[in-house]
């Protein structure tokens, strides 16, 4: 590994996260604006950790160390993806790992981490927010799965790095149906997964229609802004994930520092657009009930079919 | 046949005095439920009841009220000091068994019969032995068993699960205890236990002056500063023989419509925030504090308070009825807006029914009450000046959430109207009657029932000789809805319960007092 490839990987995790508190910011503050409010600013949620890494972490009586690895096991299955994914470069070192199968298995493995910690609390809450978060990604899965079908036929590879290449070399690919049909699908699995509405929505305060934060109700100080760097940090990486999947212009292909530093700001660029995309979608839609949360993720499931199938009939 | 105490001699329980519009009856343990029967039966209900302490014996006051022509009657009965034991109605009114529970608590009156004989009021570290209302209570004992658990309903079976939540919450409410018996996601059982703000306003009122009373009435719930305020001071006005002019009324009824407008506009917003639509609530908070602004310019306070006292009303100033027209049509608007949202429109239909024959055996009252098909308003049914009994009442009948937030939008229409159309009468911005300077003999009383805007507000005051307050009963709305909330819940699902409490919007405070 050359000491230019392994900057690269470092210039990709630090940037990720630096930039993912402000994805979060970025997004409340367009709704507020959109509301008509003057909202909090864009640096809120990175004053918010700062605030929160200074104060001690307090684990509920009787939980065990499940409670207290949950936060690290999620910080940490995000990273990794934030390491191998072809965010900035798809000439990266650890581009082996990259693998469309692991990426999701790593989202997977943060929310299973982050269910336990809710059931080990022993709340009610925790329960709760763990069963509706794990219907949830039962559902949202698949959908990934079948994505990831989809995109690898036509590369023969479930690399994220080689299906970016391929695209980057044949840009009609983008328009073809079974990538359109991908990008939606996978577009409602990550407002799923990231817990935005009308799936969950962020900003309730109402304990009982909580899905993500039930489960987190009872981390306090140094662990609660863990969870959210964490959360913030998965945000961005499906938000980046998204947009080099189906717009990878701008990643760099060679690990020059010129070619990362514009395979940054463009990849900077793209997170921002669609933060403000996404958050401005939100301020037009309502929460789900919670009854018909599947009913959109099997359409989503749908489009993924019609993608996989596409790809195989229309390739 | 239960023997009740024994049995006084009829005329002394009925005041000395007579009142233009309210019969009081003297009667027996024996005729009691005869009484209460055929008052309900012929489209009466029941508004209240209050204990008295009378030193040697205990007073009990049934008042049951109609509308359409304003009916309010009395029944009285007295139960001797020593051993106080009255029958229960609760076989026939939901709510009496209700207000039962709280005079058991507060009074020790025995209940003979009542299905529940739980205590209500007072939570079980309080000593059974201490009755806080009588006049022999003394200062507030030490805790008894503060450990001992309060005995819920368990619900038992595979996957059957329990949810506490509360008294303290996530969000910025007064406090409650909802104990949830869950299957999955679906609420079989509901129930909520509350007086834990009781502060015992009761018996602060009494031994007081009615001035010194009145700030006290104003803040029994802070949203409803106008609502108390008044119905405080009709009973006063009643009780002193005090009528107060024309155009005053008229103010107080333009008053009561400002409370309805910022309170329901609020309601609204909160509604649609609570299904994640937080456009809709910002605007409906924009237009609330141009409500409070406009509050304050007519009042002085943006909660209205301090305008109504007893035989009058002091206004700085009328509002604008163009500018109450163009926060009428901002308001629909935003509604419209909301309503074209079918996610918005699919989390509130159907959504917690409460039944019209559940909403009437219950007693309910207000938005919850005109939402289930009833029309149940004071506005019309207790005029306090002709001119409301105009008021347009919605006309929903589904008893569903949507049905709930549709009434409070009609309603907002339907109170600028009115507003508009009491302020044509060209009302003074003050009026006033000066106190009567001659008292009663003997125990007087006052009545004084209001549409406050989450229902009909019940003040019953009784004046000693010396021109104090000697008791004061208060019965906010929300003490007779409350009971239909886990109702309406059954079925549904958990995550739709914070919209349905919404949709009911209920006062803890009020309750609690």
């Amino acid at each position: 590994m050359t000491p230019g490839a392994m900057a690269g990987v470092l210039l990709q995790v630090v940037l990720l996260i630096a930039v993912a508190p402000y994805v979060v910011g970025v997004m409340r503050q367009v709704r507020a604006r959109l509301e008509g409010r003057a909202g909090a600013g864009i640096g809120q949620p990175w004053r918010d950790l700062r605030k929160q890494l200074a104060k001690e972490a307090i684990s509920p009586e009787g939980s065990s160390w499940v409670f207290t690895a949950a936060p690290v096991v999620l910080l940490a299955s995000t990273l990794v993806i934030a390491a191998v994914g072809p965010f900035i470069s798809t000439a990266s070192p650890l581009d082996r790992v990259a693998d469309l199968f692991a990426v999701v298995a790593l989202l997977l493995l943060g929310t299973v981490a982050l269910a336990l910690a809710g059931l080990d609390t022993g709340t009610a809450f925790g329960g709760m927010g763990a069963s509706r978060e794990i219907t949830v990604a039962a559902l949202a899965e698949p959908t990934i799965l079948l994505v990831g079908f989809a995109l690898s036929a036509r590369v023969d590879s479930s690399n994220l790095a080689a299906i970016v290449d391929r695209i980057q070399d044949n840009p009609a690919q983008v328009l073809s149906p079974a990538s359109v049909l991908a990008a939606v699908a996978l577009a409602v699995v990550v407002v799923a997964e990231a817990g935005r509405l009308p799936v969950d929505n962020p900003s309730t305060h109402l304990e009982l229609t909580m899905i993500h934060e039930a489960m987190v109700l009872e981390y306090s100080g140094r662990d609660l802004a863990t969870i959210e760097l964490a959360a913030a940090l998965r945000l961005t990486v499906l938000l980046g994930l998204w947009a080099n999947l189906f717009l990878p212009w701008g990643v760099a292909t060679s690990a020059s520092p010129s070619a990362l530093g514009i395979g940054a700001a463009v990849f900077v660029g793209k997170v921002a657009i669609l933060a403000v995309a996404l958050a401005t979608a939100e301020v037009f839609m309502a929460k789900l009930r919670l009854f018909r949360v599947p009913e959109l993720l099997a359409g989503s499931f749908l489009f993924g079919v019609l993608a996989v199938s596409s790809s195989f009939f229309l390739a | 046949m239960t023997q009740v105490g024994r049995t006084p001699r009829p005329r002394q329980l009925a005041d000395q005095r007579s009142y233009p519009n309210r019969r009081q009856i003297p009667v027996t343990a024996a005729d009691l439920l005869d009484r209460a029967g055929a008052l309900l039966a012929d489209g009466h209900r029941l508004a209240l009841i209050a204990a008295h302490d009378d030193l040697d014996s205990f007073r009990v006051v049934y008042l049951f009220t109609a509308g359409q022509p304003d009916r309010r009657v009395e029944l009285i009965l007295s139960t001797n000091h020593a051993r106080p034991q009255i029958p229960s109605l609760a076989g026939l009114s939901f709510p009496a068994g209700r207000f039962e529970r709280e005079l058991s608590d507060l009074y020790g009156i025995e209940v003979l019969n009542h299905p529940l004989p739980q205590r209500l009021v007072l939570h079980q570290h309080w000593p059974t032995e201490w009755h806080p209302m009588r006049h022999d209570a003394g200062a507030a004992p030490a805790f008894g068993s503060p450990d001992e658990p309060y005995p819920f309903l368990t619900v038992a079976g595979p996957g059957v699960y329990e949810i506490p939540v509360g008294p303290i919450h996530a969000g910025l409410i007064e406090p409650g205890h909802f104990r949830f018996s869950v299957v999955g996601e679906t609420i079989l059982k509901l129930k909520a236990r509350l007086w834990f703000t009781h502060k015992g306003i009761e018996k602060l009122a009494e031994g007081r002056l009615p001035a010194d009373v009145l700030p006290l009435a104003e803040r029994i719930s802070g949203d409803t500063a106008v609502g108390h305020a008044l119905a405080y001071c009709l009973a006063i006005e009643e009780a002193r023989d005090w009528p107060v002019s024309g155009p005053a009324s008229i103010l107080r009824s333009v008053l009561l419509e400002l409370e309805r407008l910022y309170n329901h506009i609020a309601d609204i917003g909160a509604l649609c925030n609570d299904v994640g639509y937080g456009i809709i609530n910002a605007h409906a908070l924009r237009i609330r504090e141009q409500l409070l602004r406009l509050n304050k310019q007519v009042t002085g306070h943006r909660l209205l308070r301090g305008a109504i006292v007893p035989g009058g009303v002091h206004l700085l100033a009328l509002p604008d009825p163009a500018q109450l027209s163009a926060i009428a049509a901002d308001i629909q608007q935003v509604v419209d807006i909301a309503l074209e949202n079918s996610v918005v429109l699919d989390r509130m239909t159907g959504t917690a029914v409460l039944s019209a024959e559940q909403a009437h055996d219950i007693g309910t009252l207000g938005y919850v009450a005109r939402a289930s098909g009833l029309r149940q308003d004071a506005r019309l049914d207790h005029p306090i000046t002709l001119a409301t009994t105009a008021a347009d009442v919605p006309n929903h009948s589904d008893g569903d959430v949507l049905a709930r937030f549709l009434t409070r939008a009609d309603e907002v229409q339907a109170s600028v109207s009115l507003i508009i159309e009491l302020l044509r009468t060209q009302p003074p911005t003050s009026a006033d009657t000066p106190k009567p300077t001659w008292l009663q003999a003997g125990r007087i009383s006052g009545l004084g029932l209001v549409e406050g805007w989450r229902g009909t507000i019940a003040h019953r005051v009784e004046m000693a000789p010396d021109g104090t307050v000697s008791r004061l009963k208060i019965v906010d709305p929300s003490f007779f809805n409350w009971p239909a909330l886990p109702v309406a819940l059954a079925d549904t699902i958990v995550p739709d319960f914070p919209l349905t409490n919404k949709s009911f919007n209920l006062s803890y405070a009020g309750n609690d007092l």
